[in-house]
């Protein structure tokens, strides 16, 4: 199920030349802003779990998901050359499940990472802040890797859909219409944080339960779907 | 075409060059303010997906509906409830839609100028009469006029509704005055960002992601650094200043900055303290810098391009 060789070619086209500097320029600023934040204004549980509540999970994670998550496969059906991958005798959903694991692990390197040091810069595990929200970002990495890589093979404007659902529908309609939340990977993996904090600094709208069932649900039909397409992948030329 | 070698001829008077009826061009020529005027009315029907395929048109032309449909309905309730005012400033209605306009720039910003750089389209351009600095200013002032469009269309909306409810007209035109003035200056500065980013990658995808990128990350780290140092303030330790200093990082809170020292409008910052007028002079200065520095880089970046 996992092909060392796919895996070296996906990590290279994620992280190879530039990239890996434009993707760490996100985490170096989270932490930036930790420091900044704990210089000025002193450790405190509430400033940590807006600023990890607010910035690291509700923005960086999705981001850095899209972009590892349709930067996996998005480049190579654009430009035609996933044809030469797809043509060698290696099954398709191999290639899915590797280009996954490779996606998750650079997802949760620098979203989950730059965390877990913020989140100690902040108030050094206070109230398990820091491992909460560190236990989140590694949940929403595997499920945002999984759906942004469906994308990636469904839709040739895999990012934009992907940054519509990261924005505008976790973070607009989840603050209007609270029926949203209960289907936002962002809630889901809070679910989780809050059942490592324990206190009342990390809450969820969705149980635990509900949470983790569809957590697991949505990353396996995921896969399993984005595994189908690439079975029956046509090349469209350029619009 | 050296399918027959010439045999050496030795009688002259036999070799003759037919005349096929080749004819030069001697109709108008256009010239290059045609040529860049052109450029830039395909860059500004291609932002919104005219002229491209169904599959373009959606994305742009529904931000563009999602845009209108909340000032409508804000109208229509101010109508049926005969309120005295509009629920949501001119000048605010940018700032609180400001997720959608970043997604049309980060979907549009690419599509404008990195296809051009992937399929090597601008060695063509600049083989026609136009210049660098025409192709720059095409480019710029389409997406430019694209974005006043998706923004000064919601304003019309709730201009109209307001006089149609009968609310007070000289108030009103006051208000959408100052609020055209601040989504102008937001749409050259968001384009200009949105290109200088975008041009530098020939992936559209990834283009996407950086704008969107800078844009979300910097109002979502200025957003929350705002609200603990307003939350300092409150102890009694911090100054309030910091806040309106710290706006200064992120291009809409630049535009809220500018808006709420000069164009009357309240401010989004936490505490609803904005910019002095002092304040409000550095904000304006900064984003005008901003948008001249991006034209500035644009240019720098097609002096030599895919040669």
């Amino acid at each position: 199920m996992y092909d060392p060789t796919v895996a070296r070619l996906t990590y290279r086209a994620l992280l190879g030349r530039r990239r890996a500097l434009i993707l760490g320029a996100l985490p170096l600023l989270l932490i930036v802003i930790s420091v900044l934040v704990r210089v000025l204004a002193g450790a405190d549980d509430q400033t940590a779990s807006d600023l990890l509540g607010g910035l690291a999970l509700a923005t960086m994670v999705p981001i850095i998901g899209v972009i590892a998550g349709t930067g996996a496969i998005g480049p190579e059906i654009d430009d035609g050359s996933v044809v030469y991958l797809l043509s060698k005798p290696v099954k398709r959903p191999t290639i899915i499940f590797t280009k996954l694991i490779v996606a998750i692990a650079v997802t949760m390197v620098f979203s989950a990472l730059p965390t877990f040091i913020a989140g100690f810069i902040l108030n050094g595990n206070g109230q398990q802040i820091a491992v909460a929200y560190t236990v989140a970002a590694l949940v929403a990495s595997i499920a945002y890797a999984a759906i942004f890589l469906l994308l990636g093979t469904v839709s040739r404007h895999a990012v934009v859909f992907g940054l519509v659902y990261a924005l505008v529908w976790e973070a607009l309609f989840g603050s209007l219409v609270a029926g949203a939340r209960t289907l936002s990977v962002q809630q889901w993996s809070l679910a989780v944080a809050q059942k490592v904090a324990g206190g009342d600094m990390v809450t969820s709208d969705v149980g635990l339960t509900t949470a983790t069932v569809l957590l697991a649900v949505v990353t396996v039909v995921a896969t399993w779907y984005a595994g189908q397409k690439l079975r029956s992948l046509t090349l469209a030329g350029e619009e | 075409m050296a399918v027959e070698q010439p045999v050496a001829t030795k009688s002259g008077d036999q070799t003759r060059i037919h005349n096929i009826g080749y004819r030069a061009y001697d109709g108008p020529r256009l010239g290059r303010s045609y040529a860049t005027r052109s450029l830039y009315s395909q860059s500004l029907r291609g932002a919104y997906g005219l002229g491209r395929s169904v599959k373009s048109k959606v994305l742009p032309m529904l931000l563009f509906v999602v845009m209108c449909v909340p000032a409508a309905i804000m109208v229509a309730v101010a109508v049926a409830t005969k309120a005295s005012d509009l629920p949501v400033d001119y000048t605010r209605y940018a700032i609180v839609m400001q997720a959608v306009i970043s997604l049309y720039v980060a979907s549009q910003a690419p599509q404008s100028v990195s296809r051009d750089l992937r399929f090597k389209t601008v060695p063509l351009y600049f083989s026609r009469p136009i210049e660098t600095a025409d192709y720059v200013r095409a480019k710029f002032a389409a997406l430019a006029s694209a974005l006043f469009l998706l923004t000064a269309a919601p304003l019309l909306v709730l201009y109209v509704g307001a006089l149609l409810a009968k609310l007070d007209f000289a108030d009103q035109t006051k208000g959408f005055a100052q609020g055209l003035v601040s989504v102008a200056l937001l749409s050259l500065l968001f384009a200009g960002i949105g290109l200088v980013i975008a041009s530098f990658t020939p992936r559209r995808g990834f283009g996407i992601a950086a704008v969107i990128a800078v844009l979300t990350i910097s109002y979502g780290s200025v957003s929350t650094l705002q609200a603990i140092a307003d939350a300092q303030s409150l102890d009694g330790e911090g100054s309030s200043g910091a806040i309106a200093w710290i706006g200064l990082f992120s291009p809409i809170t630049l535009i809220d900055g500018v808006q709420s020292a000069f164009l009357g409008a309240s401010s989004a910052f936490p505490g609803g303290v904005g910019p002095s007028n002092g304040e409000g002079v550095v904000y304006v200065l900064l984003t005008l810098g901003l948008i001249a520095a991006s034209y500035g880089l644009l240019m720098r970046r097609y002096r030599k391009v895919g040669l």
